[in-house]
């Protein structure tokens, strides 16, 4: 039965139509035949005090509800009954009430008081839902205590309450667009929750009140990609989409380079290897008009995090992250996608539109990426029609000259379909294929003309458009085609068929000299039946062959002309005077006359055969625009990559942007707004992740749990820390962590070192010429490998090689006369064999004491140790060890009257500990890791570096490794295992003639191979 | 209305093959983790049962359930049953005439599979779709991405299938209050709140018989008053206290292979999907770890939410704190590379001749590379052409249907006998004075093979931690045809 008349009548009605049993179902209509009374019983039910019978009435209530029946006018019966306390009458009175309360908002007032009161209620589940009933309600009147019942649940304990509060912000803004600016306030403080729950919600809540608030994101970019596999798998969708968008305006195209170098590119070339390259070259490059791509960590860090999400049993999750991968990735990591697309086509038939759409889209641009899967496309005669439309066009956009032949294999399977919507697009698409791929094109039109034979018109009909499109490319091999096509105007009725015939046949008349006027003499007779377009045509044939062969057309062309001119349709009269005027030589006729021909007959470009998906890429891919082609309300423009990459640093204050390309050697501190460090902690630089062999169950959990427990403590410590210290008047300061590295520390007094040191600006790229004056008394106190007790030395030692570096902590200036240097000594450190020994040195540059220095609140990334050190005094040495692989952690380091935040990041290279081998045992381990774990450079040496000893010294100092006996002398081998995991890396440098070099690196650990070649290239370069 | 479209001029592909279909996804989802434990099957059987009454072509119109609301993520409206919708509204209320787009469609496509998922209206955009003949519809105002809303409808779908048992027409009627109050925690301003069942079944019970006479006797409700442990803890889909008696845990390793058969019998495209689905019963909270004899089979997979991932990367071993109750722990997929060992052939020989109006029909089924099992279950389906008005056929074993109206033949096979291969003879009759169809028709295959996955996947171990019981573990493996098609 129809559907649609039936469901159109608003009461009562549709249940009397052919639904025998609705009638027995006791909330339809059908015991309730008459509305007044079925309402006045309800209402004596919800009047009565038991709450059955109110439950009852309520279940009746929404029932019709449902069935979208008017049950307004029991609108005051119900609403007395918010307060009730059973539960589910209270919630199914919520569900009334957000139904009606826009259409009666004097009646919904009396309901508030009610919400207000839940709003304080100790369980946290009823004032999540008082406060989602109340921004529901949609009545104006009560925004601003909306306003402020938002305000204080975005401040509630309860996460799920502060999620409920983002959901709300949203409602409340589609209320009143006026409290804009006060909700920004609401979402800015809710993007900084670190609860999981909350992230989806308000960054649902950011897009859909101000997305263009993108500067609110950068504070919470890092922490937002850390969360993101935790987040619930909604969440995750609204979050990719929202960092897609936000990643287009921060960073540089990763591709960018491509321009340049044209389609040459390799596919590794945007490897991380390549990054140190540019490195290496920097100088050279800033000469050249644009500068080496190197990606932004924050950049990486999105890949990576989202990355694992591919796996998700949510396809809208994995659609996301193929958008953000095809929109965001450079080239040659796209692909990872594809898998998982390909798996989404298993899923239900509308999942499978989407994501074939999706794919047609994307074989357009990356084609390889989808090729292996070819066959995944092939079409099943159960797939529904619009499905396998899709597929085809994924198909024919996959064609390439290696699979061509079993795709036309497959198209002619097709082609017998019973579903004849299905077999045009087929016919269609083989056209394409001959229209792209050169080598098959005669064999497509010999089967296109073999279809025309074929007894279903529509067929014929589509195989003809197709073929007069490829005949346009070399008309002349193929007049007996033309001929062919020429005797099936008899038979063929599709109006656009027989148009495509006449105009071939016009077009190519000089190939067909003969049949060309027979054919006009048929169509001549039968004008006056025909279409429209076919009528045109006839006219276009008449006029060409008018101007070829004028001697068997003259009269003929006449008759036709005399036909349009009284033809109904004006387009045709219209067109029959143009074309008189035109090719008829008269007296009055212009210039033109002469160039009828060249008019008619000119050289036409063949047309090409394109897919619709074609530039659909500019909207972003999963989107409903995209899958619409038309950009639908509230799209959200993806905006093109920037010429320049905005500052980096705002998504990090602790590590400006210099961090960037020197964060292996330079730290910087400053003293930040505590939230701002937490948000720092955890969005750690991304290398620590990936190299960490960890699985541990719990992590998945914790990691959003630590950051919110790691604040609350933290501000107790400070508390207690004044208490403590209040009687001493001076100035300390200290130390923080740090992983995979055991530290020591030591300090001297004011006017040491300290002041020595030229370092002022602590963001100076290369921190080397500071170290000297250290690194001489370092050298001496090397000698005396036993330094680790007695700290009080500057024991920075460095066993192999007199230079050691160090890096500021924390700026004199910035620490208020306090100043910390740190360096890695590159001795085992002695409690734990699996750390690294970072040794510190404070100096206080002022004439107060300083008292307990101390680590208060370490952070330290997931894997990471810190042995903590003991408060220390002024002339008291303090030692502390962090472990695993290291990238940079921000802590406070406090004295008794002050916290400072400061970071350490090890270089990679300080990571390892040098391994003895020899040469056989080298190449023997070397060969085993290849592949994946070999990485391999070219770099140029500069003048100064061209030596034996300044290469050994510059690799040495780059990082902690030992030298490898080597028979060739052109060639340098260096060994070293990591300390935590103690994987081996080896590192070969071969010197070719002149400057250049190669430089190589097996470890199975990649992340640090990849990092230990830019350090090294870095080294050597300078 | 749809079998009226299906007699209009478009070739239409047999509403029943449709239908098989998504039975048959039904079935899958469902039953086949239940229905072969002892303590389940009585369930098992009657969804089996009720699914296989709607196999009748001449069913009505599909209902339409339809969700409307505005804006970004799903909105509000729901379900009809035969002409009748229902309806629920988030955001604001949308008036029920923007179905009417809807309906138009559904009439222009030949039959409800392909009424198009999105369809475009001047103020919104109508996102559906179909599951056990209900079209569930809705509607949105602004841009989001159609996967998200799609998702999140067969979400609602498998819902209240976990909830009802089976998601009818009747059965969304009869419970329409329960609808509504899951609806409304399911979604919240568009965005969905608790799509997990864990949670969702400690906010709102599920009906059953029991609990209905105890809460009119009592007077409690079914609505949890106590926000679920689950919502906050970072195991989210775990409830907490869950006590058994008997604590077990089964898994079911289901293979089904998909395939493309050519006329001549050669392979142009198979693959193996398969899926682990569990029936986690244990107390407490207790931490799986599932390991394989074979991981490197795996090609590509798609994990719950409660696999950890990193695990498995590292390790290939599945680690878990399972959901509750039924649960579908991973799906993969089975490496290209592998050929795929097809465990059935299809003799065929369909032959219109030109001159007469009788054609020849054949078809003989018969094992290969089975691994000793029996093939059973078997069932051939064929949408013959428009021409062909009867077939008179006579079976070997089992029983088979033509129908005159939808041209489409079952052939219900059973077991295969290696000794006597099941054949189906006969002849067609074809309307006279039209030439003989193009094409041939495709035969579609279902069939299941017990205690066997066709990749050769084995589940190595099973270990719990965490808890200090000792739980029954049960794996079994099966092995299905997906979409197993064979050309003529």
């Amino acid at each position: 039965m129809a559907a649609s008349p039936a469901y159109g009548e608003e009461k009562g009605g549709s249940s009397s139509l052919g639904e025998p049993e609705y009638g027995h179902d006791p909330a339809s209509g059908g015991i309730f035949a008459s509305d007044y009374k079925r309402h006045d019983d309800l209402k004596e039910m919800l009047d009565s005090n038991k709450d059955s019978l109110k439950l009852e009435a309520m279940k009746r209530i929404v029932a019709m509800i449902a069935r979208g029946k008017n049950a307004s006018d029991l609108f005051p019966a119900v609403v007395k009954n918010v307060a009730c306390k059973n539960i589910e009458v209270k919630k199914l009175v919520y569900v009334y009430l957000v139904r009606y309360a826009e259409e009666q908002q004097d009646l919904a007032l009396l309901s508030i008081s009610t919400f207000q009161r839940g709003l304080k209620d100790p369980n946290q589940l009823i004032r999540a839902s008082a406060l989602r009933v109340l921004s529901s309600i949609r009545v104006p009147i009560i925004v601003p205590i909306m306003m402020l019942a938002i305000k204080e649940a975005a401040s509630d304990m309860s996460p799920y309450v502060r999620k409920t509060a983002a959901h709300a912000i949203p409602k409340l803004y589609s209320l009143d667009s006026d409290q804009k600016d006060q909700l920004i306030e609401v979402i800015e403080k809710l993007l900084a929750d670190k609860t999981t729950l909350v992230a989806g919600s308000v960054v649902m809540a950011f897009e859909e009140v101000c997305p263009e608030r993108i500067d609110l994101i950068h504070k919470n970019y890092r922490k937002l990609c850390n969360l993101l596999i935790d987040v619930e798998e909604w969440g995750q969708v609204v979050i990719i989409n929202m960092l897609t968008r936000y990643a287009r305006t921060q960073f540089l195209s990763p591709n960018q380079n491509e321009s340049l170098l044209e389609e040459s590119a390799e596919k590794a070339f945007y490897g991380s290897e390549e990054e140190d390259t540019k490195d290496a070259k920097a100088e050279a490059a800033s000469l050249a008009k644009r500068k080496p791509y190197v990606m932004d960590p924050d950049h990486r860090l999105l890949l990576r995090n989202t990355k694992p999400l591919l796996q998700s049993r949510n396809a809208a999750v994995v659609m996301a992250v193929a958008q953000l991968y095809f929109h965001l990735a450079p080239k040659a990591e796209v692909g990872v996608i594809a898998k998982a697309l390909v798996r989404l086509l298993r899923s239900h038939s509308e999942v499978q539109y989407v994501v074939l759409q999706n794919v047609a889209t994307m074989s357009i641009k990356r084609r390889g990426m989808f090729e292996p899967y070819l066959k995944s496309f092939y079409i099943r005669s159960t797939d529904p029609t619009q499905i396998k439309i899709l597929k085809l066009e994924v198909l024919t956009n996959l064609a390439n000259e290696t699979n061509i032949s079993t795709i036309l294999r497959e198209f002619q399977t097709y082609i017998r379909s019973m579903d004849k919507d299905f077999v045009a697009a087929t016919i269609q698409a083989i056209g394409r294929c001959a229209t792209n791929i050169g080598k098959v094109r005669d064999t497509c039109l010999n089967g296109l003309v073999q279809l025309l034979s074929n007894r279903d018109e529509l067929v014929v009909a589509e195989s003809v458009v197709v073929i007069k499109k490829l005949l346009q490319m070399q008309p002349a091999q193929h007049s007996e085609i033309i001929k062919h096509m020429a005797k099936l105007t008899d038979n063929i009725q599709v109006p656009m068929a027989r148009a495509s015939i006449l105009w071939l046949i016009g077009e190519y008349c000089e190939h067909v000299p003969k049949i060309a006027p027979d054919v006009l003499r048929k169509m001549a007779k039968s004008f006056t039946n025909e279409e429209d377009i076919v009528k045109l045509q006839v006219i276009n044939l008449a006029a060409k062959l008018y101007l070829t062969n004028s001697k068997q057309s003259k009269l003929l062309t006449q008759y036709v002309l005399n036909l349009a001119k009284y033809d109904q349709n004006y387009d045709i009269r219209d067109r029959a005077r143009f074309i008189r005027q035109l090719i008829v030589p008269t007296e009055k006729s212009g210039a033109l006359n002469k160039y009828a021909k060249k008019l008619f007959l000119a050289q036409k470009p063949a047309p090409i055969l394109e897919s619709s998906f074609k530039d659909r890429d500019h909207f972003q891919l999963g989107s409903l625009s995209h899958l619409l082609n038309a950009k639908a309300v509230g799209y959200q423009e993806l905006p093109d990559w920037p010429d320049e990459a905005p500052d980096p640093s705002v998504r990090n204050v602790e590590v400006p942007e210099w961090t960037k390309c020197t964060s292996r050697e330079k730290r910087k501190e400053k003293v930040e707004k505590p939230f701002y460090s937490d948000s720092e902690g955890e969005s750690g630089p991304t290398e620590s992740a990936d190299s960490e062999p960890e699985s541990d169950s719990e992590e998945s959990g914790s990691s959003s749990s630590s950051g919110t427990s790691s604040s609350s403590s933290e501000e107790e410590e400070e508390e207690e820390e004044e208490e403590e210290e209040e009687g001493s008047g001076e100035q300390s300061e200290d130390k923080e962590g740090e992983e995979e590295e055991e530290k020591r520390k030591k300090r001297k007094e004011k006017g040491g070192l300290r002041k020595v040191s030229p370092r002022i600006t602590p963001p100076l790229p290369q921190p080397v010429p500071s170290s000297n004056i250290i690194s001489t008394s370092l050298v001496t106190d090397l000698e005396g490998l036993t330094l680790t007790d007695t700290s009080l030395a500057p024991a920075l030692l460095s066993p192999a090689f007199g230079a050691v570096r160090t890096y500021e902590l924390l700026h004199r200036m910035a620490g208020e006369g306090l100043s910390v240097e740190y360096c890695f000594s590159r001795r085992p450190f002695p409690g734990d064999p699996h750390m690294v020994a970072v040794q510190i040195q404070i100096s206080n540059n002022t004439d107060a004491e300083v008292k307990s220095l101390r680590v208060s609140e370490p952070k330290l990334l997931a894997g990471m140790r810190i042995q903590e050190f003991p408060e220390i005094g002024m002339g008291t040495v303090v030692e502390g060890r962090w472990d695993t692989v290291a990238a940079l952690c921000f802590q406070r380091a406090c004295t008794h009257t002050r916290h400072f935040y400061v970071s350490i990041q090890p270089p990679v290279g300080e990571l390892m500990a040098p391994v003895f081998m020899s040469e056989n045992e080298f190449r023997k381990e070397q060969g085993k890791l290849t592949g994946m774990s070999e990485i391999t450079e070219k770099l140029t040496l500069p003048e100064k570096c061209r030596s034996d000893h300044a290469i050994v010294q510059q690799v040495t100092s780059a990082a902690n490794v030992g030298r490898v006996p080597c028979g060739a002398d052109n060639e340098y081998r260096f060994a070293a295992k990591t300390v935590t995991s103690g994987s081996l890396v080896l590192i070969t440098l071969e010197w070719r003639e002149g400057a250049a070099a190669q430089l190589t690196v097996n470890s199975e650990k990649m992340v640090i191979g990849t990092m230990l070649v830019k350090d090294i290239i870095q080294a050597l370069a300078q | 209305m749809s079998a009226r479209c299906r007699s209009g001029w478009a070739p239409a592909r047999p509403e029943s093959a449709g239908t098989a279909r998504a039975d048959r996804r039904a079935v899958r989802r469902r039953l086949q983790p239940l229905s072969l434990y002892k303590l389940l099957s009585h369930r098992g059987e009657k969804h089996l049962m009720a699914l296989r009454t709607k196999h009748d072509p001449s069913a009505p119109d599909p209902p339409v359930w339809k969700q409307m609301g505005h804006v970004p993520a799903a909105a509000s409206s729901t379900a009809t049953l035969n002409s009748s919708q229902q309806e629920k509204h988030w955001k604001s209320v949308v008036s029920r005439s923007v179905c009417d787009y809807f309906f138009e469609a559904q009439e222009r496509a030949s039959e409800a599979e392909n009424v198009p998922p999105v369809i475009s209206t001047p103020h919104h955009y109508l996102l559906s779709v179909y599951r056990h003949k209900i079209f569930f519809v809705a509607v949105i105002q602004t841009e989001v991405p159609p996967l998200f809303v799609i998702e999140f409808l067969h979400r609602v779908v498998d819902t209240f299938q976990d909830y009802f048992g089976v998601c009818s027409e009747v059965m969304i009627k009869d419970n329409v209050v329960v609808v509504y109050e899951v609806l409304e925690e399911m979604l919240d301003n568009g965005f969905p709140l608790a799509t997990e069942s864990n949670i969702l079944k400690e906010l709102i019970k599920p009906p059953t018989i029991l609990r209905t006479v105890v809460n009119t006797i009592t007077g409690s409700t079914n609505v949890g008053d106590q926000l679920p442990t689950g919502q906050l803890s970072v195991v989210p889909w775990r409830r907490t206290g869950v006590k058994y008696t008997n604590n077990e845990a089964y898994f079911d390793v289901i293979e089904e292979i998909d395939a493309i058969i050519d006329k001549s019998g050669s392979t142009i495209t198979a693959e193996i999907q398969g899926v682990i689905d569990a029936c986690v019963k244990l107390t407490g909270m207790p931490d799986l770890t599932l390991s394989f004899m074979n991981p490197r089979l795996l090609d590509d997979v798609s994990f719950h939410p409660c696999v950890r991932f990193k695990r498995w990367e590292s390790e290939r071993i599945l680690s878990f704190i399972p959901p509750d109750g039924n649960f579908r722990l991973l799906s993969y997929h089975v490496s290209a590379q592998n050929l795929v060992a097809i465990p059935v052939y299809v003799k065929h020989n369909i032959n219109f001749r030109d001159s007469s109006s009788l054609g020849r029909f054949e078809i003989t089924v018969g094992p290969k590379q089975t691994m000793g099992k029996t093939i059973e279950g078997v069932m051939v389906t064929s949408q013959m052409p428009k021409g062909v008005l009867n077939m008179s056929l006579t079976p070997s074993q089992g029983t088979h249907i033509f129908d005159p109206v939808t041209k489409l033949l079952t052939w219900d096979v059973g077991k295969i006998n290696p000794q006597k291969l099941p054949s189906l003879k006969g002849s067609m009759n074809l309307q006279a004075g039209t030439s003989k169809p193009d094409e041939n028709p495709t035969i579609n295959l279902q069939f299941k093979i017990q205690q066997l996955a066709i990749s050769g996947l084995k589940v190595n171990r099973l270990d719990m931690y965490g808890e200090k019981y000792k739980p029954f573990k049960g794996i079994k493996y099966m092995t299905k045809a997906g979409k197993f098609q064979v050309r003529t």
